[in-house]
């Protein structure tokens, strides 16, 4: 069910959007009422996950140790994987955000007659760092569109992303990665039987829209083309709440911005969320410090305990004909 | 090695996951909690019954308890609420898990497993499920849907090894408590978890060893190392004034192998002239109220700083144990410190501060060892473990949950000469469970013990063949009951033994007579042959 | 709890930057009117029409170099029959649209791209040619 109706989904949507593109009025709805919709759902579904996250508390320190403790000064620690300070966590964290540490570690199970054999296997990690990274890239260079003038620092990732200067107009390394790191992923969970067991809608509608994306976003660049003075004007009415439709905003444009509006309206509701999730998760973000420092559990309350006393009481012949001593012994005594 | 049970399967089965069915066949569930040890810790719905029952004689408003449950435990663990939200089904934890790899039931692989909760915690707790149900990932609770957590929370034995892979830190250990949390509140819980617990909580521990009895065990130990090394040591039970307090898993003193670390720790003690005390009130290190719940965990685990205030020691000492050094590292402090009555630890020995311990005021016996031999104040000889080839198991809770991985190293090749590492994927902070842990290492479920240790006993296997490994060391209670039916069954030839067994065989003491035996009181090498010899493997190869 | 501001700090930072286009905007008083051009010579008539150009004017001159540098072909016929030089300095800006600064670049730095490679081989004519309609 689910890549076959996630498909469904967002063939739906690339309809809809070539659909009301054709008309005034539906212009308006695709230009101005559905992004402003989406763009507030999308803030403040972000802001309601992350409020909701952080008031829960953390109760115990719970960090997966991936490396040897601190613990006597002679044994090296692994400061980065197993952190005993807070600075050390920071590292950990940096390392697993920017470049996936944990994924890094990956390795894949195979039996070759009775005997298992665990290889090296970097090709998710490959596949994912290469798609997020890119991913950022192709955002961080959108900014050219709705700021004006262009900030420097994205006309610097643009000369760089692309510095082979192939064809005009120039093709940005970023869109072939994330195509092709949208590609493997996609055709990875399809292909593994394991993971197409445990895959639903959600799995495949987000990497399809992000496709959908990704190839109405390049056929506008290498493709049917788009007038980006167009487009940049729309974006700078949307941004500044003074909206316009241009002329000459093509289909093209009206599909890529409808996907990318459902996009960010899912966010917040989905497993995108993880995007924030991996910034709080207690098994990471926090030092292996238990033993060093108190970590308080805001909610700790007192529990029924079997005390000494009542043992002692229970077991007060035994306890005295074995010879051990007894409290009651040594108030009186 | 042919075996008819080992068909691991490549292919998950065509059903859907949504689909809750299971089969309960024996061999691959445990027994549940009979009702009085359920009443005997105030748990609730306390009720004769079994798994393979038709009729769990669910209260009328389970459903209630269940999703209040949920609600509650969503506000109180940040943990549950995030991994509940977070997950993106990459896959990558999936071949991590040992009892996935043992059995290739697709709900094994830590992202399913998590998935059966988190299923409901859509359906009933999010927008998009709410709205969407089962396209949003959302599935109805169901009776089915409970027996199937039973099922499979009890083939989770929170061994963190998924978390290590998942690159969000997703932890089904904390799934799977929260689960067994859930369950508890309808009365589901298993007989090997709460019958040990409800000991553990009137008498003092998991094996219900009263104070008596505690005490004949370790005079029967005393007598048997007295054997061995001519030398009488003291058995300080319940003495106020101690500077240490030391405590074990119960089964060091009423199981084996368990039993030759016990000499291994009364040697070592009595040659350092430690100034310690046990206790027959907290005779009990492990903690089996973690497989139950966090209050039962709090509940079991209080006494330990309450009995170190009662006898006015200094600081507390911890043998070992896997779990119970998961609730001490990273619970004990939280729940029940903070621990001011105490002192930070300091080695009497050495005069090494215990400075990774200083507000816990609890150091693990293979810190505190590998601190002397450091120092050099122990003399070993290390010959007298010249018929072991010996490698090192990492328990699951101490190596993820604690980082305790060169320690137990530093005594282990102090103390042997031989001493081989299995593969890189297979220790350290990759270690594979024994397939027992959480409370699952009984009868009843042997099949699914014996497929979750697979993996670990294949790696075993391994050093087995290539180094002539015959000794598989480890440093928790369950291992050393649990894995020597494992070695039998998948690499006869092995045995199990304790970290302080080994240091015990080696240790010179003062005033020994000439030793003939080891702990075990088995024959120690005979000079000629203490020569250590090449692998029957190596000289094949050569 | 300490955690917690670090969380809405991390989540403040987050909205603040995620926002930079619109409090840019706002600040900068940015306007939707895109940029002017100048004028064209007057009675002059382009290769293509407007929308075409505006779209594809990069695959055009790509394919007038490989024309002219490649084949050695000096001449473009337009749809409609017209013969042009191959020429972007002295047809397209010397007739028409005036120097590069103020014509090709308007658009360009609006939307922020670098004329790949023109300039390194073509010069700007110094002066526009003589006003016309505005375009």
């Amino acid at each position: 069910m689910g890549p076959l109706s996630s498909a469904i989904g967002v063939v739906a949507l690339i309809v809809l959007a070539a659909l009301a593109g054709a008309s005034e009025p539906g212009r308006v709805v695709l230009g101005l009422v559905i992004p402003y919709a989406a763009l507030a759902t999308f803030l403040a579904g972000i802001c309601y996950r992350l409020v909701q996250w952080a008031l829960a508390p953390v109760p115990f320190r719970i960090p997966t140790t991936c490396g040897q403790q601190k613990s006597l000064p002679w044994i090296k620690s692994a400061r980065l994987d197993n952190p005993s300070t807070g600075l050390g966590a920071v590292g950990r964290m940096a390392l697993e955000v920017l470049l996936f540490r944990s994924l890094f570690r990956n390795n894949q199970a195979e039996l070759y007659e009775r005997r298992f054999v665990f290889g090296d296997s970097k090709y998710l990690w490959l596949g994912a760092l290469a798609f997020h990274w890119s991913l950022l890239i192709v955002l961080l260079r959108h900014l050219r569109l709705p700021v004006e003038p262009v900030p420097q620092f994205v006309l610097a990732l643009n000369a760089v992303d692309g510095f082979f200067q192939i064809g005009a107009p120039v093709l940005y390394l970023s869109n072939l990665i994330v195509l092709g790191a949208l590609v493997y992923l996609l055709l990875r969970r399809w292909r593994d039987p394991q993971l197409r067991y445990i895959s639903q809608f959600s799995d495949y509608f987000a990497p399809l829209l992000l496709l959908g994306i990704a190839v109405s976003g390049m056929l506008m660049r290498y493709g049917a083309g788009a007038d980006v003075v167009a487009v940049k004007r729309f974006a700078i009415g949307l941004a500044t709440f003074q909206p316009v439709l241009p002329e000459g905003l093509g289909l093209l444009f009206w599909i890529h911005l409808l996907l990318v509006s459902a996009l960010a309206a899912c966010f917040p509701f989905s497993k995108l969320m993880h995007m924030g999730g991996v910034f709080l998760s207690p098994t990471r973000n926090l030092a292996n410090n238990s033993r060093i420092k108190r970590h308080i559990n805001p909610w700790n309350y007192p529990v029924k305990t079997h005390t000494y006393a009542e043992w002692e009481h229970e077991f007060h012949d035994k306890i005295k004909a074995a010879g051990i001593p007894l409290d009651e012994e040594q108030k009186n005594g | 090695m042919a075996d008819e049970r080992l068909k691991i399967e490549s292919v998950p089965p065509k059903s859907d996951w949504r689909d809750p069915k299971v089969e309960f066949r024996k061999g691959t569930f445990c027994y549940s909690a009979a009702g009085k040890h359920l009443e005997a810790l105030d748990l609730p719905n306390p009720r004769e019954w079994q798994p393979t029952d038709a009729d769990w004689k669910l209260p009328a408003d389970w459903k209630q308890i269940i999703l209040d449950g949920m609600r509650e435990r969503l506000k109180k663990y940040r943990s549950f609420r995030l991994f509940m939200d977070i997950c993106v089904r990459c896959g990558a934890c999936a071949d991590k898990c040992h009892y996935f790899l043992g059995s290739n039931d697709p709900k094994n692989m830590p992202m399913v497993r998590a998935e059966l909760l988190r299923s409901v915690y859509r359906r009933y707790f999010t927008p998009a499920g709410k709205a969407f149900g089962s396209l949003a990932g959302g599935r109805e609770l169901t009776e089915e849907v409970i027996k199937e957590w039973f099922y499979y929370f009890y083939q989770c034995s929170e061994c963190r090894r998924c978390s290590v892979f998942c690159p969000f830190g997703i932890d089904t250990a904390e799934v799977t408590m929260i689960g067994r949390e859930l369950l508890g509140l309808l009365g589901i819980n298993i007989n090997w978890v709460t019958k040990p617990a409800a000991d553990c909580f009137r008498v003092g521990n998991h094996l219900g060893i009263q104070p008596h009895a505690f005490k004949d065990s370790l005079e029967f130990a005393a007598e048997e190392l007295e054997e061995i090394t001519g030398i009488q040591v003291d058995l300080p039970i319940n003495r106020k004034g101690a500077e240490v307090l030391f405590i074990m898993p119960s089964a060091d003193y009423f199981a084996t192998p368990h039993y030759y670390t016990l000499l291994g720790y009364m040697s070592l003690f009595h040659e350092i002239g430690l100034d310690f005390t046990y206790s027959a009130y907290a005779s009990e290190g492990g903690n089996f109220g973690m497989f139950t719940s966090h209050e039962m965990m709090k509940r079991l685990n209080a006494k330990i700083y309450d009995e170190a205030r009662r006898l006015g020691v200094k600081w507390i000492l911890g043998g070992e144990c896997g779990h119970m050094w998961r609730v001490l590292h990273q619970y004990m402090d939280t729940m029940n410190g903070p621990a001011d009555f105490l002192e930070p630890p300091v080695s009497p020995i050495t005069g090494t501060r215990f400075d990774n311990a200083r507000t816990t005021r609890m150091v693990h016996i293979s810190e505190f060892t590998a601190d002397l031999l450091y120092h050099n104040k122990l003399k070993l000889d290390p010959r007298r473990n010249d018929r072991w080839n010996v490698t090192y198991h990492d328990s699951c809770n101490p190596a993820r949950g604690m980082g305790l991985l060169e320690e137990p190293r530093y005594v282990l090749k102090r103390s042997c000469n031989n001493f081989f590492e299995m593969p890189a994927n297979t220790i350290r902070e990759q270690t594979f469970c024994c397939g027992s842990g959480s409370g699952l290492g009984t009868d009843e479920n042997l099949e699914i013990r014996l497929r979750g240790g697979f993996p670990r006993a294949n790696a075993v296997r391994h050093v087995h063949e290539k180094h002539g490994v015959n000794m598989l060391a480890c440093m928790c209670a369950i291992d050393k009951a649990t894995m020597p039916a494992l070695m039998e069954y998948w690499v006869p030839g092995v045995e199990v033994a304790g970290v302080h067994e080994l240091l015990g065989n080696a240790l010179v003491m003062t005033g020994e007579k000439e030793r003939t035996k080891d702990l075990r009181g088995e024959p120690l090498p005979q000079p000629s042959m203490a020569q250590p010899q090449p692998p029957a493997a190596e000289v094949i190869n050569a | 709890m300490r955690d917690r501001v670090l969380i809405f700090a991390g989540l403040s930072l987050f909205l603040a930057l995620v926002t930079y286009p619109v409090w840019q905007g706002l600040a900068a008083r940015s306007s939707t009117a895109g940029p002017v051009l100048p004028a064209t010579a007057a009675g002059q008539k382009c290769v293509a029409p407007r929308d075409v150009m505006r779209v594809a004017h990069m695959e055009m001159l790509m394919s007038w170099r490989d024309l002219k540098v490649r084949e050695n072909q000096r001449t473009y016929t337009a749809a409609d029959g017209t013969v042009y030089t191959i020429d972007l300095t002295a047809t397209c800006l010397t007739q028409c649209h005036g120097p590069k600064e103020k014509f090709c670049d308007s658009c360009h730095a609006y939307a922020g791209v670098p004329a790949v490679n023109c300039w390194s081989c073509h010069t700007s004519p110094p002066a526009a040619p003589n006003p016309g309609e505005l375009r």
